[in-house]
């Protein structure tokens, strides 16, 4: 498997916290690789520098392109997406609630729509390929819709829709935006045990449609099943690395878990039974 | 007596008392010169007793009316003018493009200010409406707009419709350089920023006199022509009643100037309406939502913020222009804080991103604001009431809910209480 995203002594620091410390490791194409670790280990952290949240206090972002690498250290986060096509979610959702399902996934097709402002402009007056462009994009939404089962729905407001149902909408929304390395940030957080593995399929789905995905996640279960590679990483340091048979054996994971009280030995037995 | 009755009377107990404690030093002592032409002290306690009494029921009221309707359960659907806006857009239209044949001058000329605070009002609503950028401001472009032709057509000798375009190019070319520095501030802070800046082009206009006349404004400016016809008052060689053979008559030029800004009120109502289908305006409507979310997504955030100020000013500036050919005359005193705070009061008591409720709204408040010159002590008073029953009786606007841009089936309007009405 080639390499598709290296992370390479990763640090952020804010203040006088290392929010990240030195952390390098590999995504490789057309796997997913899960990020795991307890609370405040710096996960989200990580996402947030790959994506063009945060600009790393120090490190490395080399994205593999077949056109050269891309380093996306401090690159501004539209231009992410854009340009390198990594998309995220966000721990807390981020739908625009007040804005039908179908609009959400026309947003995230924006660069595509209308590449320039002067095209937008145009468009205004029916100049331009905006026709055609607005066209393909309705394609590829209501593809996503179907994927995550929300055509019968299309034309409801985001915020109206169950939490389960936000939650495949904002990994639709991400896909819209035709990513090479989709960056999922806890997308099984709140889901019964059923929506989970419908979850664990369209996940599967994605991945063997050709997007690399990583991915931030509690549920052991849902980490155990479907990950080919996992990275754990505890007080903003990696602590282990390897496939998901070697992290649970790890003697070093099972401390960090068992280091953090009830929630921790939850996730460790969770991680015990999927085994 | 129930708890709710309960806290609505010490509610309306504590607003009757601080209306006792206003009034009582406002209303309730009156200074006069006495006879001897020493001041002397008026007590006037009728006045303040029905006053404090006017509160205590008012606020009883409002009380309870709010908690009643908290306790219905009003089904959250969209809002009742929708229905109606169908049969009303049109309505209107047609009454306004009928307008001039039949009434007088005087209601031509209030059709004509009521149009131009239309036509603010939607060019406001792209910037506050659809990307929720609160622009306190929004006269600095109104300004722009009007001393560009002002200036143009004084120093070059550039006639209306040459100039219109220009006045709109450079309100737009202001509103861009105005929020390349603002629009990395949110909220609270570039409401701020953006009445600062709206006083300062006023301030300059004031002072730099060489170039504006400063205080004394610009005169003489020139009046619109229809394809070369003027519509001077005596008629002769030229003129539009000399070329149909008719009896000159200030009428007709009324009527011209208010065909005019129907003509460009109903061009931004086209605009807003038609960029609000189409990528650019989803993506204020969607920053308005969410700016993070956005970014995620590869959305530009600046620019498409500078689109949306750009385009707002772009047609703050053509009701500039046409509010010099109108006036003939412009100087900075029309273009104080006032006027940006009614264009405000119009989108927001329309309705945020209505045009309908938005076109309402300045027939309510303007044309409404006309009608009571009479009144004119009482006018502001009026003004003020009529806002806060508004505000309390819809507290989104006269028309709330926003109708998708985009459907594959029926497409239902969705619920104000749904939509954001952003963060700067
Ligand atoms: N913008 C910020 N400013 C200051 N500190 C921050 C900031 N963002 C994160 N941190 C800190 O960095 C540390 C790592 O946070 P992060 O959100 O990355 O953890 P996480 O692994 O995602 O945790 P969780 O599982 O709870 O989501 C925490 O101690 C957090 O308080
Ligand atoms: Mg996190």
């Amino acid at each position: 498997m080639t390499s598709l995203l290296t992370v390479d002594a990763l640090t952020m620091r804010f203040g006088g916290l290392m929010a990240v410390d030195a952390v390098s490791f590999e995504v490789r194409q057309g796997e997913i690789t899960a990020l795991i670790g307890p609370n405040g280990a710096g996960k989200t952290t990580v996402f947030n520098c790959i994506t063009g949240f945060y600009r790393p206090t120090s490190g490395k972002l080399a994205l593999h392109m077949p056109d050269g690498d891309l380093e996306l250290a401090g690159m501004p986060g539209h231009i992410i997406t854009r340009r390198a096509h990594v998309a995220r979610t966000f721990q807390n959702i981020r739908l625009f609630q007040g804005m039908t399902i179908l609009e959400n996934l026309l947003v995230a097709q924006h660069n595509t729509v209308m590449p320039n402002v002067a095209s937008g402009l145009l468009a205004v007056f029916g100049l331009g390929r905006y026709r055609g462009l607005e066209a393909t994009a309705l394609d590829l939404a209501k593809h996503w819709l179907d994927k995550v089962g929300l055509m019968a729905r299309a034309d409801e407001p985001a915020g109206s829709l169950p939490y389960g149902a936000q939650r495949r909408l904002e990994i639709a929304r991400a896909m819209c935006t035709r990513p090479r390395l989709l960056c999922l940030d806890e997308p099984a957080a709140g889901l019964n045990p059923r929506e989970s593995d419908e979850l664990s399929v369209l996940l599967r789905g994605i991945r063997d449609g050709g997007c690399s995905i990583l991915l931030i996640e509690h549920d052991m279960g849902v980490v155990m099943r479907i990950s080919d590679h996992v990275v754990v990483l505890d007080h903003g340091k990696k602590i282990s690395d390897g496939t998901p048979e070697h992290i649970r054996n790890d003697p070093h994971v099972i401390a960090a878990y068992l280091g953090e009280g009830d929630e921790g030995l939850d996730d460790a037995a969770n991680a015990g039974e999927a085994a | 007596m129930s708890p709710l009755f309960r806290t609505a009377l010490r509610d309306a107990f504590l607003s009757a008392l601080v209306a006792l404690g206003l009034f009582g030093a406002m209303v309730g002592l009156r200074t006069n010169v006495g006879n001897d032409g020493k001041l002397e002290l008026l007590a006037r306690p009728t006045s303040v007793a029905i006053l404090v009494g006017l509160t205590f029921v008012g606020r009883l009221a409002i009380v309870l009316w709010k908690a009643r309707s908290r306790t219905v359960p009003v089904k959250a659907g969209p809002s009742s003018l929708s229905g109606l806006g169908r049969y009303m857009g049109p309505a209107l239209l047609v009454l306004a493009l009928t307008m001039p044949l039949y009434s007088s001058r005087y209601i031509i000329d209030v059709g004509i200010l009521v149009l131009t605070y239309i036509m603010l009002g939607w060019g406001l609503n792209i910037v506050v409406g659809l990307a929720g950028l609160l622009d306190l401001g929004y006269v600095a472009f109104y300004a722009v707009g009007a001393y560009s032709y002002a200036l143009l057509a004084q120093n070059f000798g550039l006639g209306f419709w040459t100039c219109l375009p220009l006045a709109g190019l450079l309100a737009a070319f202001w509103g861009v350089l105005l929020g390349f520095p603002v629009l990395r501030l949110r909220g609270d802070y570039l409401a701020i920023v953006t009445l600062a800046f709206g006083e300062i082009i006023r301030v300059v206009l004031l002072n730099f006199t060489s170039l504006t006349g400063g205080p004394n404004g610009i005169s003489n400016i020139p009046r619109p022509t229809l394809f070369g016809l003027t519509f001077t008052a005596g008629g002769g060689e030229g003129s539009f009643a000399d070329f149909f053979g008719i009896e000159p008559n200030v009428t007709y030029r009324v009527a011209f100037l208010f065909y005019i800004i129907l003509g460009l009120a109903l061009l931004t109502n086209w605009v807003s309406k038609r960029l609000r289908r189409l990528p650019l305006g989803r993506a204020w409507e969607a920053l308005r939502e969410d700016e993070i979310a956005c970014r995620a997504l590869g959305i530009n955030v600046t620019v498409t913020k500078l689109t949306a100020f750009a385009i707002g000013a772009c047609f703050g500036g053509f009701a500039g222009a046409f509010f010099a050919t109108r006036q003939a005359f412009i100087s900075p005193e029309s273009f104080t804080f006032i006027e940006s705070a009614i264009v405000l009061a119009v989108v927001v008591l329309g309705g945020l991103g209505s045009q309908l409720g938005v076109a309402l709204a300045a027939i309510v408040m303007i044309g409404g604001g006309e009608m009571f010159r009479d009144f004119a002590e009482y006018r502001m008073l009026v003004f003020g009431v009529a806002l806060v029953v508004v505000m309390v009786v819809r507290p989104r606007g006269l028309v709330s809910g926003r109708a998708p841009s985009v459907s594959l089936g029926t497409s239902r309007t969705i619920s104000a209480d749904m939509v954001s009405q952003g963060h700067g």
